[in-house]
């Protein structure tokens, strides 16, 4: 369904974001992209979405290639930002908000229904944003994204700006929506522990570049490259933390 | 819960009664134009507060300067502001080979010293009201346009607007839905202050004598005519000047009360 081809994006400078990475996402299955800050997956979602233009490659979608022209692309990719407290205008309303991409391609939208299916009661649709929790917050951008239902939604470390009770509950909703929606889901994220809860499929990113990919059971069960092995090594554990004296 | 602000009520009460005052004040007793009595009269129940060097009524005068005042004060911002944000935004959104002259453009223009540039312009073009607003627009925009350059650029950048156009939006949708829209309070506010500073030189336009011509009054011609009988009759010379300091003032309390209360962010707590 979403084939990147040979993907390189290069900033001012000369900095390779993304150094020839080719990948592909297939309908309803979630792939988890993972690497530390800076290793190019934010970029590669931008890349996707038309935000970051490419120096060489391309970007398919249903073996189309996609161009400048992006005017009806809420109907195909979804996007969940990091952070529901930037990527949400403080000034409109939450029934706007998550409007937006029906108003755009001038389509009705049943709004009460979709503040229903990301858990918000339908009264939130009059609230400000700042009226509003962390999890509340992206609550409304997840929302946005599925508003037209997407065949693909694309999550940049939705749960990173939240707090750890509310992290899980809204991985939990991305799951309930997977399961609902049966979108493909391209989920961005440095967390391994929550990659192995939600990702069918992981790529491993290092400096603009794709080091491995697989299943994500044989990936974690097994990686096989020294910069995954790091990776999943690097994650803490409970029973490293110890006990704290006191 | 309203926060209590007296310096923005006192400055809205203040404006108020100033628009008033320019609609009604002009002719409710006398004729600003035209000698009604003896000169120098004393405060009377007839003249409310005396008449000048030739006779006419001071109160219909500050009158009428307050409707002058205000309409070349508020004429010269909504001029700025238009010129200003279409300039600034071609500067962010506008094709490489215009954006760039036109913001060198708007910095050239700041080198130009305000008053001086109007005398110029009022010099070449004659006497009257129309090219006084035209002076002091064109010395106007380009603080706006700088302001909507940088601001719209920021607002660029911001993750919610990203979001849109990660929607799919284009440019029109997003300029006119989400960053005109923020830049909104911030742009009325600095209109108002703005517009304190163009009332300030539409004065000092008149005090030079080449602003509004006589025999229509202006606070700046007032001051000017009275400076001359300053010591026998300071009456004559303390109302415009008293006029004019708190319409700056009030506008200065205004804008930056506007400001605080157009962001609903602020406005909830």
């Amino acid at each position: 369904m979403l084939k990147v081809i040979d993907a390189v994006v290069e900033f001012a400078g000369g900095t390779r974001a993304l150094d020839g990475v080719s990948m592909e996402v297939e309908p309803g299955e979630t792939v988890a992209v993972v690497g530390e800050s800076g290793s190019g997956k934010t970029t590669l979602a931008r890349a996707i979405l038309g935000l970051q233009p490419l120096k060489s490659g391309q970007v398919e979608f249903h073996g189309e290639v996609q161009t400048g022209v992006r005017a009806r692309l809420a109907e195909r990719v979804g996007m969940v930002w990091q952070d529901p407290y930037a990527s949400i205008d403080p000034r409109w309303r939450v029934e706007r908000i998550v409007r937006e991409p029906a108003d755009l391609m001038g389509k009705t939208l049943d709004v009460p229904a979709l503040l229903t299916s990301v858990g918000l009661e339908p009264a939130f649709a009059t609230r400000y944003p700042h009226e509003m929790s962390g999890g509340q917050r992206q609550r409304v951008a997840i929302a946005r994204a599925l508003a037209l239902r997407p065949p693909l939604v694309i999550c940049d470390e939705p749960t990173a700006a939240l707090d750890l009770s509310v992290q899980a509950q809204i991985l939990n909703l991305l799951q309930d929506i997977r399961a609902e929606l049966g979108s493909a889901f391209l989920y961005i994220s440095h967390d391994l522990g929550t990659v192995r809860y939600l990702a069918d499929r992981v790529i491993v990113m290092q400096n603009g570049k794709i080091v491995e990919q697989g299943p994500s059971e044989s990936l974690f069960e097994n990686p096989q490259q020294p910069y995954t092995q790091a990776l999943i090594a690097a994650q803490p554990r409970i029973e490293q933390l110890g006990v704290i004296p006191g | 819960m309203k926060r209590r602000d007296p310096l923005f009520w006192g400055g809205v009460v203040f404006l108020v009664f100033l628009v008033l005052f320019a609609i009604f004040g002009p002719n409710l007793r006398h004729n600003p134009i035209t000698p009604v009595g003896t000169n120098f009269l004393p405060p009377s129940s007839q003249y409310w507060l005396g008449t000048d060097e030739l006779g006419r009524d001071i109160f219909a005068r500050l009158a009428e300067g307050a409707r002058i005042s205000l309409f070349v004060g508020f004429a010269v911002q909504a001029i700025a502001l238009t010129v200003g944000i279409i300039v600034g935004l071609t500067g962010v959104y506008g094709p490489r080979w215009l954006a760039g002259p036109i913001m060198r453009l708007t910095d050239a223009m700041f080198a130009f010293p305000d008053i001086l540039l109007a005398i110029l312009i009022i010099g070449v073009w004659g006497l009257g009201i129309t090219p006084v607003i035209v002076a002091l627009s064109i010395t106007a925009w380009p603080g706006v346009a700088r302001l909507v350059k940088t601001q719209a650029a920021a607002m660029n950048e911001r993750e919610f607007v990203v979001a849109s156009r990660a929607l799919g939006a284009g440019t029109l949708w997003t300029v006119t839905r989400h960053v005109l829209p923020h830049l909104a309070p911030l742009l009325t506010a600095v209109a108002m202050v703005e517009v304190a500073g163009t009332i300030l030189g539409e004065s000092a336009l008149s005090f030079l004598g080449i602003g509004v011509q006589p025999p229509n009054p202006s606070w700046g011609s007032m001051i000017n005519s009275a400076r001359s009988e300053m010591n026998s009759h300071p009456t004559l010379l303390l109302w415009p000047c008293l006029l004019l300091s708190l319409t700056v003032f009030a506008l200065n309390f205004v804008g930056d009360g506007m400001r605080r209360r157009l962001d609903p962010r602020a406005s909830q707590q």
